[in-house]
């Protein structure tokens, strides 16, 4: 088999343009669904089921649906019926990390609900109130505990953000798919892609078992 | 000073305390025994409202913990509690676990609060141990560095849930050994314990609890010698 390697090269300049918007999407997201799935967890904890039910509602619809059905709704519908126009990159962060904030959700509250009840008593009955026992006592524990999935949940979510390409976001799948539309090839360019996504999820998986070290010896 | 009347408490259908009746005096020392599963624990826990109260009154210094009104948190910082599983912070460390509550709930000072940790800490004979993490401690280190913790918020009353359970054998005296010194300074103390001689050597009066009720009180050396109800009596031939 012969490799073309002169039209990889060709195509450098766009794979790298690809990258960085990969890169882009999948931090932007990672932020915002860390942050809004922070607060569905804790909305899905609250003691009343009736304030509790939209937000396990929320979580069952982004876990319950594949995430391309959510890209395409959210770039053809939900976008242009707030803004009457439409925008590939701008859809594809927010489909992203609406469902990025789902699982992110459950593993906050899953952290939380490991911690043992014994050390949330032993806060409160030193006359703390149930946030200052939040705060100093329990967080910083589930914390530690929702590293490894969050990590996975990141990783997960770099390969996800390759769905984008369908709508046309020009990020890494984006320029692998015209790259085969061009040449008709499909080893150098699904390779190449490949690749790339392989070199961002380990860097990614290396930097997150370092700051696991690095707690755990703390 | 704590006043119990009427206390009930279910879970569910479960009706795990049925009519508690009891008045522990300033600087008494009373000692709960009972076999497992007879409400002990939930007696105790229903003094600090990690349980809530099904029926009845409970006063803490007077004040009525089961009425809305009553500030919970404050009343807490009066009862100090001991868990059988010590309930360390592990991510902190022994000053740290010992300093948390006075500086959340106090506002006091960092320099303060560990001046008043270290002090504690000497009482229970840790002091060298107040750098180290709770993971580091044997059994018995831990339960005094939990004592010296509640102690932290200068409480009048401390409840002990089976404190010396937990632990291997060898380390059992130690934690007694702190309590008892407590208990010679006028601490206010309601010890659920099997502890028998403890309970002889310290307490100044004996709550038997079987099917969550109180079935007999009285001083130790009257409870143990000569007791009244059968009940008592079976489970003190078991136990002694
Ligand atoms: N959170 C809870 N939910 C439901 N039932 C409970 C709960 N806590 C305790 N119980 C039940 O209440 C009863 C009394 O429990 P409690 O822990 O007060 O007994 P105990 O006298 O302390 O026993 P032990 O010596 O084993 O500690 C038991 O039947 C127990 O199953
Ligand atoms: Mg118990």
């Amino acid at each position: 088999m012969d490799f073309r390697w002169d039209i990889i090269a060709e195509y450098a300049p766009f794979f790298l343009k690809g990258t960085l918007l990969t890169i882009g999407l999948s931090v932007a997201s990672i932020l915002i669904g860390t942050v809004l799935g922070l607060f569905i967890g804790l909305g899905k904890m609250m003691r009343n089921k009736l304030y509790a039910l939209p937000f396990k509602w929320y979580i069952n619809f982004f876990r319950g649906t594949p995430l391309m059905v959510q890209i395409l709704l959210v770039h053809f519908a939900v976008v242009p019926s707030f803004l009457g126009t439409t925008n590939a990159i701008f859809a594809a962060i927010v489909a992203l990390s609406l469902n990025s904030a789902a699982y992110v959700a459950e593993i906050f509250r899953a952290g939380i609900q490991s911690i043992d009840r014994g050390q949330m008593e032993a806060a409160r009955s030193l006359g703390m109130t149930h946030g200052q026992a939040m705060r100093n006592v329990i967080l910083p524990q589930a914390f530690k505990r929702m590293i490894p999935p969050l990590g996975n949940e990141f990783i997960v979510l770099i390969k996800d953000s390759s769905l984008a390409a369908l709508i046309a976001a020009p990020e890494l799948m984006y320029w692998g798919r015209a790259m085969q539309g061009q040449y008709m090839r499909p080893w150098e360019p699904y390779l190449t892609a490949a690749v790339i996504y392989l070199v961002l999820t380990l860097s990614l998986s290396f930097l997150l078992n370092r700051l696991e070290r690095r707690l755990a010896t703390e | 000073m704590i006043q119990v009347k009427n206390l009930k408490k279910s879970f569910g259908i479960n009706e795990v305390l049925k009519d508690i009746n009891v008045t522990v005096k300033p600087q008494e020392v009373v000692v709960v025994i009972g076999p497992s599963g007879s409400g002990k624990s939930t007696f105790l826990r229903c003094i600090n409202m990690l349980e809530t109260i099904t029926g009845g009154h409970v006063y803490v210094e007077g004040i009525d913990i089961t009425d809305k009104k009553t500030d919970i948190n404050k009343v807490r910082t009066e009862v100090g509690m001991v868990f059988q599983q010590f309930n360390l912070f592990p991510h902190k460390k022994v000053i740290e676990n010992i300093m948390l509550a006075p500086m959340k709930v106090r506002k006091v000072s960092a320099e303060v609060a560990r001046a008043k940790g270290l002090e504690l800490l000497r009482k229970v004979g840790l002091v060298d141990k107040a750098e180290a993490f709770p993971d580091s401690l044997s059994g018995g280190q831990k339960q005094r560095v939990a004592i010296a913790r509640a102690l932290a918020m200068e409480p009048n009353i401390m409840l002990f849930d089976e404190p010396t359970s937990a632990l291997d054998p060898e380390m059992v005296g130690e934690v007694l050994e702190v309590m008892k010194q407590l208990a010679k300074e006028g601490m206010t103390m309601v010890v659920v314990t099997h502890e028998m001689g403890f309970a002889k050597e310290v307490g100044d009066r004996v709550l038997f609890m079987d099917g969550g009720l109180i079935v007999e009180e009285n001083i130790p050396k009257e409870l143990f010698d000569n007791p009244k109800e059968e009940r008592t009596k079976a489970f003190l031939s078991k136990v002694l």
